[in-house]
């Protein structure tokens, strides 16, 4: 485990597990991170990252084990912990059907928000879609779409940051757009959390780096060394998978 | 091997309750004798489904699930019994194959709950989520019972339906009601009987797939 | 407390801004009933049967299946994108996406019942004016305890391997009640017969309505994922 700052760490987890019916998803996974500070968690499909992302942002209850949000232990159900969490996942949890400005505002509503139209305006202007505020969501390039879920996401203004897989389908104008976003929730001092298989994304982004391999970490630690050191690393843990 | 002395305990005792009767209105009354108490059985295994559902919910103890699940599969056969068996009763007696009778209107309505949760069950394949949708239909489908019942004792007390022969409860002669009675508690016991066998079924089945999925994991 | 319900009027509010842009499932449940009403209409005798004897089951037969098809888009319309995560992690209660849900079912269900009606009434002779107020209660209550039950079931059907087919399977058992109670009073309503004699009926139906609204209130929760 790494202990980053000495007062409550942003994020802290331990012994987490998880079955379904008969499948181990997640077999005791321990991490700590401070605020400001991100993982990105390497691995193979099936190998349990994405039951990890769900059970931080509260939307799964793990049979064993704990997670802290600075120091607060997280309870299902809890609605004060959903608050501080935002999650963007490659499907963009957007109605097709509303518009941009539309989409937005219903999210500012469940998070109550004071003002969810201007608070909707500001978040689109913040990924730079004002100009397609009164368009309807469904006719979304696949850039724009990730562009209004970070929106989405950046609603409540969370101090955590989940992603999985947020890299996949875009193109590389889009990929930079996206890189540039999450430099700046980085530079916010948000702390985050991005999974993902494919070790080419994400990693220059990251503060500390996991492998995950059948639901446990193979390896935690600070990012070291460069892409090509990860990738032996990677190819090493999931050799036996 | 208990089990298995429990069913045929069961099965001698009702022909040995069927032997010493003989009916006076006609030996097709006799079916009465299985139609009655199956009817029992069947909501009384939709009972259990429920209450076990009910408790799955708060304990989410798996084993809880497998046997409302089993309850549920046993309960199925008997209420399949009733249907088949009324019919033929009917259709000796008055010559109609189905009439719209308060009890086997309910134990119709029973069948289709039966159904939808079986159906259910089969619908779904991973278990966690299983057992917790058949756990809520097992519940509403619990709560139903009643309404259907005084619905369908509404349904008739105001639409008089012919009264030839109904296949209520009359006053019977003591020896007929000794079989009677005696043969829900064999019923029972064959219920019970059935659902042990049943549930230990379920259990082997589960834990085999347990095992194989730990053998998958150890390879990883 | 308030909350909850400022959460369940957004949610129902967004479903019915949905429906309203699409239209879809409306002027399908539409297209049901204005055929149910002709193939009954050519299929019956006039000389052999009257149609007030027919007419509650029409009637009935035509808000339940209406009703069905309505129930089918509560929960299909999260799946596109994964919506409902975007819902389930949000601060907003289970109770509150449940009652949401509810409530725009009831609307769209009722928009068709609003619009059934008078053309059945047209369709079928059947003077209903005189006995409207009782009748439209009738048909708020009954449907108020299908929809209860549908919009429960609706959230457990989108996620099996059947689907909408799985909604019909488990919701049939649960109109037999509100349905079965509703077609007697519509009966009973459409005869002019005395109150007495339906009494009992509405009794049945408020209780299935409390009893199972609170039930599937309780019970949503457990058909989330977990």
């Amino acid at each position: 485990m790494l202990i980053v700052s000495a007062q409550a760490p942003a994020l802290q987890v331990a012994g987490l597990t998880k079955r379904f019916g008969h499948v181990h998803a997640l077999r005791g996974v321990e991490f700590t991170l401070g605020a400001g500070e991100s993982l990105a968690v390497f691995g193979p499909n099936g190998a349990g990252k994405t039951t990890l992302l769900r059970v931080l942002a509260g939307l799964l209850k793990p049979d064993a084990g704990t997670v802290q949000f600075g120091g607060e232990q997280l309870v299902r159900s809890n609605a004060a912990h959903r608050r501080r969490v935002g999650l963007i996942s490659h499907h963009s949890l957007l109605y097709d059907g509303l518009t941009a400005a539309e989409n937005l505002a219903f999210y500012a509503r469940l998070y109550g928000l004071a003002e969810p139209r201007a608070a909707a305006a500001r978040a689109l202007a913040g990924v730079g879609l004002e100009a397609r505020a009164s368009d309807a969501a469904g006719t979304f390039s696949r850039g724009m779409v990730q562009r209004l879920a970070i929106a989405r996401a950046l609603l409540h203004d969370p101090e955590v940051m989940l992603l999985d897989e947020p890299f996949s389908g875009l193109d590389q104008r889009a990929a930079a757009t996206l890189r540039d976003l999450l430099g700046r929730l980085r530079a916010e001092r948000r702390t985050m959390v991005l999974v993902t298989h494919n070790i080419d994304e994400g990693l220059e982004l990251a503060t500390h780096v996991a492998i995950q391999v059948a639901g446990r970490f193979a390896s935690l630690g600070p990012r070291d060394g460069d892409l090509a050191a990860y990738r032996a690393r990677y190819a090493e843990a999931t050799a036996g998978a | 091997m208990l089990i298995g002395l429990l069913l045929v305990a069961a099965i001698y005792v009702r022909a040995l309750a069927f032997t010493p009767e003989e009916a006076t209105q006609g030996l097709a009354q006799k079916i009465f004798y299985i139609h009655a108490p199956s009817a029992w059985v069947a909501f009384l295994a939709f009972g259990v489904v429920g209450i076990c559902s009910a408790i799955y919910l708060f304990v989410k103890d798996p084993r809880l699930d497998l046997l409302a699940a089993s309850s549920a599969e046993v309960g199925t056969v008997f209420t399949t019994v009733v249907l088949v068996t009324g019919p033929i009763w009917g259709k000796t007696i008055w010559g109609a194959w189905w009439t719209w009778d308060a009890r086997l209107t309910s134990t119709l309505f029973l069948y289709f709950i039966y159904l939808a949760y079986l159906v259910l069950r089969s619908a779904v394949d991973e278990p966690g989520r299983r057992g917790r949708y058949s756990a809520v239909l097992g519940i509403l489908g619990a709560l139903l019972v009643p309404f259907i019942h005084v619905s369908v004792y509404l349904f008739r007390t105001l639409h008089p339906m012919p009264v030839v022969l109904r296949p209520g409860k009359p006053e019977l002669p003591g020896s007929m009601l000794l079989t009677l009675l005696s043969s829900f508690a064999v019923f029972t016991i064959f219920y019970l009987a059935l659902l042990a066998r049943r549930y230990a079924w379920a259990r082997l089945v589960d834990a085999r797939a347990q095992s194989e999925a730990d053998r998958a994991d150890a390879s990883r | 407390m308030r909350s909850v319900l400022a959460q369940a009027w957004a949610i129902a509010a967004k479903d019915l801004l949905l429906e309203f842009r699409s239209r879809t499932s409306f002027l399908s449940a539409l297209v049901f009933t204005a055929l149910v009403l002709a193939i009954f209409n050519f299929a019956r005798d006039p000389t052999a049967v009257s149609s007030v004897d027919l007419a509650p089951s029409v009637l009935w037969i035509t808000f339940s299946f209406a009703g069905v098809l309505g129930l089918n888009r509560a929960f299909t319309l999260e799946k596109e994108n994964r919506a409902i995560d975007g819902l389930l992690l949000s601060p907003a209660s289970r109770t509150a996406l449940y009652l949401g849900k509810t409530a725009a079912n009831l609307v769209f269900v009722g928009a068709v019942e609003a619009i059934a009606l008078p053309l059945f009434a047209l369709f079928f002779n059947v003077p209903l004016l005189d006995v409207l107020g009782p009748l439209v209660l009738v048909i708020a209550l009954a449907t108020v305890g299908f929809v209860a039950v549908g919009t429960l079931m609706s959230s457990m059907a989108v996620n099996t391997k059947f689907g909408e087919m799985m909604l019909l399977v488990l919701v049939l058992p649960f109109l037999v009640t509100p349905v079965s109670a509703a077609a007697e009073m519509t009966t009973k309503l459409f005869a002019h017969r005395p109150f007495a004699e339906w009494a009992a009926w509405l009794k049945l139906l408020a209780a299935y309505d409390i009893t199972f609204v609170v039930l599937c209130t309780l019970v949503f929760e457990f058909t989330l994922e977990d």
